[in-house]
């Protein structure tokens, strides 16, 4: 089969012409419909956008300590250094890598490496704190999830299905906050006193902070929010009108390693 | 019939003798002998016993409080009977993964009656049927299923907790 240069040229520039003008075309008939498949979403109008404030102005270790106990007991998060029955009792050595938490405490230097300065205020590099899911906004737990467990919802809720969990961690390589626990072995003999509301986990599922879905479908304040006395703020973020849209707009704040493009919806006012 | 036997060679006055003879018959006997017995082993104690039907009890607390008009399951009795497994499963998802984008949401479910229920296994089914062991397992055990349901959801519904 015989093409002669000239046929060639004329080819490829047709082709060329063509495939230039394909977004533009789309631009014409349905204008603003490809930007929107591509780019992600920010907050739209009328849809609820869940975020928590941090005020660590507040925080001290009793307010801490209350958050972190209110949420484990009424997710039933089992507490490996006390199991109901002492045969149960795990070696000291693996206690680290089961413990299992949903919301816990770090100081300045360990939630936000990288960003501490080499002098800082002493009272500052002590706070503990208040470390949770930070329900991303591009959360890489979903994308590496290989049965859609871990999804996110409309509202930015980064939600887990326990009953499709096949425990790879997977998610738990992809999240950078360190939010997510395996459960190594049955939690239900280190679960002090089981809360009827909601259910326990089995052996081998990842478990992480939900932002008390359970308790929002109730019209209710998270656990810890609740527990918190006004440390932590929780609203939803697309409101004009919330608490926490209010807060961010008079407080500066900062959030965990948001140069890894998660967008993270943590705040922390420090 | 012998001289019509044919092979690809031509016409042959008689088939080729070829001795009949059961290889290793021994062997082969005793192996099915063996297998057949391995078969049958499970079914030999249970043999000529009747095993009970399923004795379901209703006699919970929160079932005897109820009034007698009041005494009936969200669904007929004989519909759950049938469709309890897909309601709950149902249930599950419309729970779990309500929120997200094309799902079903809710955490409400609502009879054909037009009574609104929570749906929620431990909170609405095991509060009235606080009895797992004379209620689930009867029947479950008899057809031998075993649901892991229970791995994770606690047996005991919220009436119960709190009376304690």
């Amino acid at each position: 089969m015989g093409m002669d240069r000239r046929e060639f040229i004329r080819i490829s520039g047709l082709a060329a012409l063509l495939g230039l003008s394909g977004k533009g075309a789309f631009e014409l008939v349905r204008p603003g419909q490809v930007e929107a498949a591509v780019a992600a979403k920010p907050g739209a109008e009328g849809v609820v956008r869940w975020a928590m404030v941090v005020n660590m102005q507040k925080m001290d270790e009793a307010t801490a300590k209350k958050c972190i106990e209110a949420c484990h007991r009424v997710h039933n998060v089992p507490d490996f250094t006390k199991p109901k029955d002492a045969k149960d009792a795990v070696p000291p050595e693996v206690l680290n890598r089961y413990e299992v938490k949903w919301l816990w405490t770090e100081h300045f230097h360990n939630a936000f490496p990288g960003e501490e300065p080499p002098v800082m205020p002493e009272k500052i590099a002590r706070l503990p704190f208040l470390l949770l899911c930070n329900h991303c906004d591009n959360p890489p737990c979903v994308r590496v999830c290989p049965t859609k467990a871990t999804f996110r919802r409309e509202d930015g809720i980064v939600n887990m299905d326990m009953h499709r969990c096949i425990g790879c961690r997977f998610c738990m390589a992809g999240c950078p906050f360190g939010v997510r626990s395996f459960n190594w072995r049955d939690p239900r003999p280190y679960i002090t006193q089981e809360y009827p509301g909601y259910p326990t986990r089995e052996i081998g599922v990842v478990e992480k902070c939900t932002f008390c879905a359970e308790r929002l479908a109730q019209n209710l304040m998270p656990a810890c929010v609740e527990a918190s006395r006004g440390t932590l703020i929780f609203g939803d973020l697309n409101d004009e009108k919330s608490k926490v849209r209010d807060t961010l707009k008079r407080y500066f704040t900062i959030r965990r390693k948001v140069h890894l493009g998660t967008n993270p919806q943590v705040y922390y006012i420090v | 019939m012998a001289e019509n036997y044919k092979n690809e060679f031509g016409v042959f006055a008689e088939r080729p003798q070829v001795e009949k003879k059961y290889y290793d018959a021994k062997n082969i006997f005793t192996g099915l002998a063996v297998f057949l017995l391995l078969l049958i082993l499970p079914l030999v104690p249970n043999l000529g016993k009747t095993i009970p039907p399923p004795q379901r009890s209703l006699d919970t607390p929160v079932i005897q409080k109820m009034a007698e008009k009041d005494r009936k399951c969200i669904m007929p009795t004989d519909w759950m009977r049938a469709n309890h497994m897909q309601m709950l499963v149902d249930w599950r998802d419309n729970v779990v993964r309500s929120g997200e984008k094309g799902a079903a949401n809710g955490r409400n479910f609502v009879n054909p009656e037009g009574k609104k229920y929570l749906a929620s296994l431990t909170n609405t089914c095991m509060d009235c049927h606080s009895n797992k062991d004379k209620f689930c397992d009867q029947c479950h055990n008899y057809v031998a299923v075993a649901p892991n349901c229970w791995g994770c959801h606690l047996t005991e519904g919220k009436t119960l907790a709190e009376a304690k």
